[in-house]
């Protein structure tokens, strides 16, 4: 089973990005969701919030164009769409915390089924480890977006039945994106909406150690098109 | 108002005292007060209190600092992987950290510059950031109280100011810095640019000139980005 192919990170990004919708202001963390802002589907605009101060931020500056006053969270040079605006630090939080935005997708270490949230810190990991704007945007997302792989490289399963890693916010994720499935968390627990081409609803509940709940014929997950 | 302007980083900082606490804006390399940074450690106070987002990037940013052992207690954000100095000294138990949602902190920072005593906030319940706070139940929701967080200095970085301390910013440079610039006693401010009083439109200003104390325009260290 293990060898059985999962969906690269940029199609676990192309699957996340169908979570849009046209006009969509949306916050985009580390990691996969870094990777959706380049799978946007054709035929609608969003706008994309950078923690640091920006709605409206565009792709990465060209070589030779960067402007590093005009940088992303992650020091990348970048630009703005047309409309975009810039404020500081305060502002960009308070968007993300006060429920302004329509969308907030973040990388995950674990999920729990009653949509507890960890991502910030591997239990023994060496250094200090930091929290950045996960626990704020994590609190006040109108709806939270989780894109992680389903299982850690050594096979343990993220979607769990409770957090055993340091926790970002409780009971904030409605949706978790992985590289094998779609999975909503419900007032039940967690519920499979869709599957990675090629896995069984079995296989991908022998990689999640919550109960997955199983209702009808699960559709395969879909893709953008061009 | 009187001019608020300074010969050198380094006249600006030197009354800067051993064990004092420091807002350091800047944020993704972008907005950082790298001059100041330089002056203050040549000018050699130590046992400092820094309350930043971040902890350096090599000897970049607040590395220097944390090179030179002159902080030791930090309050921040995301201290980050690249802050190799702040790592090696927190490893070896050298240095105290304070971890702060990045919204909070700015939260606490405003709070303190305007006269708010504290305030709740879902963000942190049942998370280590709220440890050893009070919890309260608000409207069927958990809460955590949240205080104030001022300080004697705050370094900021700005794009232009005029004589006497208002300041423009530029882009995604501004970052911590207006918040920081309303919570501490004496606002430090390095800029590109100073122009005469009245050379500033008026609708552009991001922070008013009564937060600002000292100002000195700075050439040489400019951002330090590494993507």
């Amino acid at each position: 089973m293990s060898s059985k192919r999962k969906l690269s990170r940029e199609q676990v990004a192309a699957r996340a990005a169908l979570e849009l919708r046209d006009g969509d202001c949306v916050n985009l963390g580390w990691g996969i969701p870094n990777l959706v802002s380049a799978h946007v589907p054709a035929g609608i605009s969003v706008f994309f919030h950078s923690e640091n101060g920006i709605l409206g931020m565009g792709p990465r500056a060209k070589t030779g164009e960067e402007d590093y006053d005009l940088v992303d969270a992650m020091k990348v040079p970048v630009t703005v769409v047309p409309g975009a605006s810039y404020f500081d630090q305060t502002m960009a939080h308070l968007m993300s915390r006060g429920r302004h935005l329509d969308v907030s997708m973040l990388g995950g270490l674990q999920v729990a089924e009653n949509g507890d949230f960890a991502n910030w810190k591997v239990p023994g990991a060496k250094g200090s480890g930091g929290i950045g704007g996960a626990m704020d945007i994590a609190t006040g997302a109108r709806r939270l977006v989780v894109c992680m792989e389903h299982t850690t490289k050594d096979g343990a399963a993220k979607l769990v039945r409770r957090c055993t890693y340091p926790l970002t916010a409780l009971a904030c994720v409605r949706r978790v994106v992985t590289d094998l499935a779609v999975v909503d968390v419900t007032a039940e627990g967690f519920a499979l909406r869709e599957l990675a081409p090629g896995w069984t609803a079995e296989e991908v509940q022998a990689c999640t150690e919550a109960r997955l709940i199983v209702r009808g014929n699960i559709p395969t997950m879909a893709q953008p098109t061009a | 108002m009187r001019s608020k302007v300074y010969a050198s980083p380094d006249a600006a900082v030197a009354d800067i005292p051993s064990g004092a606490r420091i807002l350091f804006g800047g944020f993704g390399g972008a907005g950082f007060p790298n001059n100041l940074i330089q002056a203050l450690d040549r000018q050699g106070a130590s046992n400092l209190t820094a309350v930043t987002n971040n902890c350096g990037s090599g000897d970049g940013e607040l590395g220097i600092l944390f090179k030179h052992e002159r902080i030791a207690s930090v309050i921040a954000s995301f201290p980050g992987p690249h802050a190799h100095h702040f790592q090696e000294l927190y490893a070896a138990g050298k240095v105290k950290l304070e971890l702060v949602p990045q919204g909070i902190l700015c939260e606490r920072l405003r709070a303190a510059g305007a006269g708010i005593l504290g305030f709740y906030s879902a963000v942190g319940v049942g998370t280590e950031a709220a440890s050893g706070k009070e919890e309260r139940n608000l409207n069927g929701r958990r809460a955590v109280f949240y205080e104030p967080l001022a300080a004697q200095f705050a370094f900021i970085k700005a794009w232009k100011a005029d004589a006497i301390g208002n300041l423009v910013y530029r882009k995604t440079a501004r970052n911590f810095n207006p918040v920081m610039a309303v919570a501490a006693e004496t606002t430090i401010v390095e800029v590109d640019e100073i122009v005469p009083v009245g050379g500033l439109d008026p609708e552009m200003i991001g922070t008013p000139a009564v937060f600002v104390r000292r100002v000195v325009q700075a050439k040489g260290i400019h951002n330090v980005v590494k993507a």
